[in-house]
């Protein structure tokens, strides 16, 4: 559905994006995460047609987005990051003036407008001037205003920054389900475990590139190395490294508990817990160790970091 | 190259911007209390106005005033309301820019010329319907006071002429909003357009006052083809890509120097060899369209010289240079020919000639260096007419007094003359993917290359034929 090879765009002397590759099939979500600058805006402009590529190709819901402008424009459903409302018009107008853009027949339009606002919990205020919305009913306006045409490609960014937690999570709830909808969907945030939460495949920009790319679990695996076990006990425990030492490396512990990495889980767990179990020792609980999204965007960070310093 | 289908499906998509914004427009009361006060008030004051002056000017004895009056006051009814369509073209773009809503509106599937037909259409519905709505209330006034009603072809002038009006007042700020990076921005631009507009209703007014009601109808199809300039300069100039990009308005002379000089020095490094061969002959190709065009311009000023020639034609003994031609070179001498400090001189003047030109040139799109620069050749045709009539022959005329140095002072007025209206017209049409500035850069360089390395060569050399060939020439062939 978005396919993206080697897109860049200089302005002049200033190289805001550099080789970005993606690909996003339709019922997937990618999330472009990045500090601010690191060129994510600039490349969703160029996924949206608004944008030319200094190079690269880019095909969006099957269009070329150099040579068929308009039928990228119209395939896409995109949340800017300034939703820049019509304040003197009323919410249902704002929509209505959207949809019409799009070239939604007036039905259709005024059927689909009526479930958006529903679904958003936005109904009640859709005969209000926009300019007396809150923040985060602006921004679930915006979000409608980029569903409304029914698009199969879906580019969002920032989708729940003015929210509060009940509209975030309504807007999560939209975002999977337009998964399950069979688009696709880039999501640029800066909220981290909502990526992790709503995306299949992450992407990590910075000055432009992508520094790393793929699966959260591949993500973590290939910045934070292999899963960490954490073994907790019911009381103090004494020599468990020694019984664990074939089958696992300790990589740290306490009184009370102990993180091991073994070559594969799968095998290794059932092993260790034997051994305990015939040793007496009370296993509390097993689980894998945490490893947060935002430890593996640090560590890229810091890579990429070092790898421009040497 | 722009095509500007305005088709139906076109025009469908515009008119949903128009409508909305005309919606908007029509909420905001900095837009409505204005066009009330001029579509009511203003008209009803205009037609006390002239209801009074009528009848002071009658009883002393001079109605004709009072007659001149009533239409120009038609003209400055129709024109105040449009005044507010300025303010709206001007922030057309950029105020929306400002707002953050540009984003969103340039993200839809709608063309560049969609947009920019439906903003522009928004700007200017508005207030024109104000100023025909003004136009029939002080109309509607006149015809219960005085029971006047003006001729047909003079209200048909005031509605084209307000109507045409507007369109190049909201054409040329829909330009401004478009190049700016802030609404104050587009303000101080704004002089641009309200200068020129301030002067023009000036010289209406007198136009209005002489009563040569005639003279409208070429003011009107001098704005028609204005608007035309400048419909073809916004749609050309309108890039969704510089829209969102600009943040800030400034003069970066380092850039701008790199943009020269990159062009000015091409591919030919510290080369004048290379220079000549690639860069000026690179630049000649670009102009030689201009070329052509200031070819058919100097030929047409020729023609138009000649034409007029018996209209104004000069006393025969006037003609006496070629009849009396006693002790001719003494007074060829006399005017600074055959001497060294003839050649300054010309040579000064026609480069200083050139400079003005062009420096003209680059305000009016070209138009005026090509008219400077058809001005010689006119009085050549005149002064052609004007031997042929005294019973002489003009191809001697020319042959002897203009050919020696004309041969290379002509091309030069044409090289000079075809690079400015590059210039010029490089603000209409930028080449693709430059911005304004780059592009009208790009065309400096061009216009530096071709000034500098013909031109200026053409006119030394023009000037030391005119000094010391063409006089020769004319004392061999006349004899003295």
């Amino acid at each position: 559905m978005i396919e993206a090879r080697a897109l860049t765009k200089y302005f002049d002397d200033f190289h805001a994006v550099e080789t970005v590759s993606l690909s996003v099939p339709a019922g997937r979500v990618l999330a472009l995460l990045g500090p601010n600058g690191a060129g994510k805006t600039t490349t969703v402009r160029m996924l949206t047609s608004i944008l030319k590529p200094t190079s690269g190709t880019a095909i969006v819901a099957g269009y070329d987005v150099v040579r068929q402008p308009e039928g990228v424009r119209a395939n896409v459903g995109i949340l800017t990051e300034h939703h820049g409302l019509y304040l003197r018009s009323t919410g249902r107008e704002y929509l209505d003036f959207f949809g019409e853009l799009y070239g939604v027949a007036a039905n259709v339009r005024r059927q689909r407008i009526g479930e958006l606002l529903d679904r958003f919990g936005m109904a009640e205020a859709a005969g209000r001037r926009t300019s007396e919305y809150s923040k985060g009913m602006r921004q679930k306006l915006a979000l409608i205003r980029s569903m409304l045409h029914d698009p199969p490609v879906l580019l969002l960014d920032e989708p729940t920054s003015a929210m509060d937690p009940q509209s975030a999570k309504l807007v999560r709830d939209a975002i999977a389900d337009l998964r399950t909808d069979n688009r696709a969907i880039i999501l640029c945030t800066h909220n981290l475990p909502e990526a992790e939460a709503l995306a299949d495949t992450i992407a990590i920009i910075r000055k432009g590139r992508i520094i790393a790319s793929g699966t959260t679990d591949d993500l973590k695996d290939q910045l934070l190395g292999p899963a960490l076990m954490e073994l907790r006990f019911a009381a103090p425990v004494d020599g468990v490294a020694q019984t664990l030492s074939d089958v696992a490396t300790i990589v740290e512990q306490g009184a009370d508990w102990v993180r091991y990495c073994a070559a594969s889980p799968e095998t290794a767990n059932p092993l260790i817990l034997s051994r305990l179990a015939r040793d007496g020792v009370s296993v509390f609980t097993l689980a894998e160790a945490p490893r947060s999204l935002e430890a593996v965007y640090l560590r890229a960070v810091e890579e990429d970091e070092s790898a421009l310093r040497s | 190259m722009i095509a500007f289908p305005i088709t139906r499906s076109n025009l469908g998509r515009a008119i949903v911007i128009t409508r909305r914004e005309i919606r908007d427009g029509m909420r905001d009361w900095r837009i409505i209390v204005p066009i009330l006060v001029l579509t009511i008030f203003f008209p009803g004051l205009m037609n006390f106005t002239a209801s009074r002056a009528v009848a002071f000017v009658t009883d002393y004895g001079a109605p004709v005033i009072g007659e001149r009056l009533i239409p120009f006051l038609l003209m400055i009814v129709g024109f105040f309301p449009i005044s507010v369509s300025l303010v709206i073209a001007l922030e057309s773009f950029v105020g929306e820019k400002e707002r953050f809503s540009l984003e969103p509106l340039l993200s839809s599937p709608l063309t560049n010329l969609q947009l920019y037909i439906g903003k522009t259409l928004a700007s200017a519905m508005p207030p024109l319907l104000a100023s025909y709505l003004g136009i029939i209330v002080y109309l509607a006034g006149l015809y219960i006071n005085l029971r006047w009603t003006p001729p047909l072809h003079l209200l048909v002038q005031i509605v084209a002429l307000t109507t045409v009006q507007a369109t190049v007042m909201v054409s040329a700020a829909v330009v401004v909003s478009t190049q700016t990076t802030s609404v104050r921005a587009a303000n101080l631009m704004a002089s641009f357009v309200i200068i020129p507009m301030a002067l023009l209703v000036q010289g209406e007014s007198l136009v209005m006052f002489w009563a040569r009601y005639d003279v409208l109808w070429v003011i009107i199809f001098g704005l028609i083809m204005v608007n035309a300039v400048l419909v073809r300069m916004g749609v050309r100039l309108f890039n969704r890509e510089e829209l969102l990009r600009r943040e800030i308005d400034e003069i970066n002379l380092k850039a701008m120097w790199r943009v020269f000089s990159r062009e000015f020095v091409g591919e030919a490094g510290f080369s004048p060899v290379r220079w000549y061969r690639i860069e000026v002959g690179k630049s000649l190709r670009k102009i030689r369209w201009p070329i052509a065009i200031m070819i058919a311009l100097v030929s047409v000023a020729f023609f138009i010289g000649w034409q007029h020639a018996p209209v104004y034609q000069l006393p025969a003994q006037w003609i006496t240079l070629i009849g009396n031609n006693i002790q001719l070179r003494d007074r060829l001498e006399q005017f600074g020919l055959f001497s060294a400090r003839g050649v300054a001189v010309i040579l000064f003047q026609n480069l200083r000639a050139s400079l003005l030109a062009s420096f003209l040139g680059v305000f009016s799109f070209g138009v005026l260096a090509a008219i400077v620069f058809m001005i010689p050749t006119g009085l050549v045709g005149y002064l052609a007419g004007q031997v042929a009539l005294a019973g002489f022959n003009p191809l001697l005329f020319i042959g002897a007094f203009v050919l020696p140095h004309g041969l290379a002072e002509i091309p030069a007025s044409i090289l000079i003359g075809a690079a400015t209206i590059h210039l010029g017209a490089s603000f209409i049409s930028p080449p693709p993917g430059k911005t304004v500035m780059d592009g009208w850069l790009i065309a400096l360089a061009d216009w530096t290359k071709v000034f500098m390395g013909l031109a200026a060569p053409l006119l030394a050399l023009a000037a030391l034929l005119e000094v010391f060939v063409t006089p020769a020439v004319v004392v061999a062939v006349l004899g003295g």
